[in-house]
């Protein structure tokens, strides 16, 4: 039997994978057009510069999905990354080994990290405050405590072997001779440090193994199916026994935890802590949930969808900067892809429905 | 037989107007009992106090032979006391299985060690409840936003028949609905009935009810003026109870 409907079928699937190929094409055009850019290190130098919004945006995605929205998460990176520092250097001037510092500053970071979003959550779901009013507050509030934490200073003279984690790589491969895991191999010439293959940042490890698990959760357990169902209809989630107002708290901490993770890995690459770290890529990420077809209405939305999203972007920003065009242009292309993501959502809600397992 | 449900002497006030009068009835299993009365009658007063959103200034609900109080709508639920709603309590972005399993989701171990949705199951014993209830929807990981309105209906009932329900109670169930998903709903009702569900069905549509209940009551300005046999009246006679051209034997 001849299937007639094949190329509506696969027109559906393309309209449906456009993000995808859409992001292929970028690369590809900028492999075409630039100079050195489908390389392996600037293929990496993509991850290592979309961590921060890889991180933010899967955060917000679980927000978004329930119909809210986190903008504290700007200046929570900055929060959390004066908080680590801060800690790291504390420790280690109080004689702590810099193993030792450097632990509870990242575990610090993170458990401080987790309060902004129970005051959130706590705000939206206990006290109806609306999603874009409470966490905008805590935008600000995250910022001026950032400051005061940090006296209006970067923070600098962090333990010297953080370097060897935050700009390390999970691989190192000297063709023929070495290959090591996570060490870089000591005692090397020149010539060997110019041929030494480095595979894949540890940042963009970590940065991945947390997107990878609440991947998971969000779509595989039950926490994720309480999630679309609050953004889908709160009141049908709260009537089935959904504890709907914890649930939402727990959301808000995911957010938040995900921006302390942000600013972390903010300390671990650049070495120093600052209060305005990472606040330029609150839109960007916001920007890569809804690229990556999630609503702002709520309901939809996936992790893959939003890697894909915020990847997006910081392929075209590499981009520019490879072609040597000025950055601004980025706002304007972004902006542009947005509006065609939604869009594309807004017109095709019946070609793009397919059976799914939510 | 035991009736399944009984209410004696209810009565409801909004400030100073009495929505429902005096109200007694009972339901037994598998029965069906349409509720008729004008517009503002008490119909959907009387059973939003069965369905424990609101609270009767006197009276007394008998369930299964034992006196209860029903506080809130979660209570119902817990024992077997089912609204089917007009905004239907599904989530419109979740597809037929998991809205059946929403909130109740069943769960399987992932390499033995966390766990996670077993969609299998949900699916087969959604099917399952489904042809039980000969409800025929395409494909059930098709999301709600994608049925009819009759679908969506049928959905939510599935689902509180899956979870137990005894007595459904459907409020103008028919008004949104096309000609032909009317006729479904109809038919479900009546399959629901011979599996020994109760239902109260509230109609404007004299028709509908008359299809499918066995047992009429009549309302007019708050209280019950009626209760007729469906096989030994007639539209008219219901009619005229209705606008109160036919004194009924609680008048
Ligand atoms: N929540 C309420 N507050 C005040 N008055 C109400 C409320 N609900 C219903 N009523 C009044 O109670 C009376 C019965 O209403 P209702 O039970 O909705 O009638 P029906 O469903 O038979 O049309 C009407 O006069 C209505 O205006
Ligand atoms: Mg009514």
């Amino acid at each position: 039997m001849i299937n007639y409907h094949k190329p509506k079928k696969i027109g559906i699937s393309i309209l449906r994978r456009w993000t995808l190929i859409f992001l292929l094409g970028e690369i590809l055009f900028f492999g075409l057009v630039g100079t050195n850019y489908i390389s392996l290190n600037n293929l990496q130098d993509i991850l290592v510069a979309s961590t921060t919004v890889l991180l933010l945006a899967t955060g917000e995605t679980f927000v978004i999905i329930t119909g809210g929205i986190d903008l504290s998460v700007g200046f929570m990176v900055g929060f959390s990354s004066v908080i680590c520092a801060k800690v790291m250097v504390n420790l280690e001037t109080a004689g702590f080994s810099q193993v030792a510092a450097i632990s509870i500053g990242v575990l610090a970071a993170l458990l401080l990290g987790l309060i902004p979003g129970f005051i959130n959550g706590f705000l939206v779901a206990k006290l109806r405050v609306p999603s874009f009013i409470a966490t905008f507050g805590m935008y600000g509030i995250a910022y001026g405590f950032a400051e005061i934490i940090c006296n209006n200073i970067p923070v600098h003279n962090l333990p010297s072997s953080l370097g060897t984690l935050g700009h390390g790589y999970l691989f190192y491969w000297l063709p023929g001779k070495i290959f090591s895991f996570l060490n870089k191999p000591g005692n090397l010439t020149r010539d060997e440090l110019k041929h030494l293959i480095v595979i894949i940042p540890n940042v963009v490890v970590i940065t991945f193994i947390f997107i990878a698990i609440f991947a998971f959760i969000l779509a595989k357990t039950k926490f994720g199916q309480h999630t679309y169902a609050i953004g889908g209809n709160i009141n049908a989630a709260e009537r089935a026994g959904v504890n709907v107002k914890t649930h939402l708290i727990k959301v808000y901490m995911i957010s938040s935890f995900f921006a302390s993770l942000a600013g972390v890995m903010y300390v671990l690459q650049y070495i120093t802590g600052r209060a305005p770290a990472g606040s330029a890529r609150l839109l960007d990420a916001i920007t890569a949930v809804v690229i990556g077809g999630a609503s702002l209405y709520g309901g939809k939305g996936t992790i893959i969808g939003t890697v894909i999203g915020a990847l997006i972007i910081s392929v075209l920003e590499i981009g520019l900067v490879n072609l040597s065009i000025p950055t601004y242009n980025l706002y304007i292309a972004v902006a542009c892809i947005l509006i065609f993501a939604v869009l594309i959502d807004q017109f095709s809600p019946e070609l793009i429905q397919k059976e799914e397992e939510i | 037989m035991e009736p399944l449900l009984e209410v004696k002497n209810i009565t409801k006030k909004f400030g100073g107007l009495t929505a429902v009068d005096n109200v007694s009835m009972q339901i037994f299993p598998g029965e069906v009992i349409g509720i008729l009365g004008d517009n503002g009658a008490g119909k959907s007063t009387l059973i939003k106090v069965i369905s424990g959103v609101y609270h009767a200034e006197a009276g007394q609900i008998f369930y299964e032979g034992r006196r209860i109080k029903i506080s809130n709508p979660t209570e119902a639920l817990k024992i077997g006391i089912e609204t089917i709603y007009q905004d239907l309590a599904l989530a419109e972005n979740m597809n037929v299985y998991s809205n059946i399993f929403l909130g109740r989701e069943k769960l399987k171990k992932f390499l033995g060690l966390v766990d996670v949705l077993d969609h299998d199951y949900m699916h087969s014993e959604s099917k399952k409840v489904l042809n039980r209830l000969d409800i025929n929807i395409p494909s059930l990981k098709n999301k709600i936003s994608t049925l009819s309105g009759g679908e969506r209906q049928a959905v939510a009932i599935s689902r509180s028949i899956y979870w137990n329900a005894k007595l459904l109670i459907m409020d103008e169930p028919t008004a949104a609905l096309g000609v032909a998903e009317q006729k479904k709903v109809l038919n479900l009702v009546k399959t629901l009935s011979s599996q020994g569900v109760s239902i109260f069905i509230i109609s404007h549509q004299i028709h509908d009810v008359f299809s499918v209940a066995t047992r009429l009551l009549i309302m007019r300005r708050g209280k019950k003026v009626a209760e007729r046999i469906t096989k030994k009246t007639s539209a008219d006679e219901v009619v005229g109870l209705i606008v109160g051209s036919i004194l009924g034997e609680y008048n």
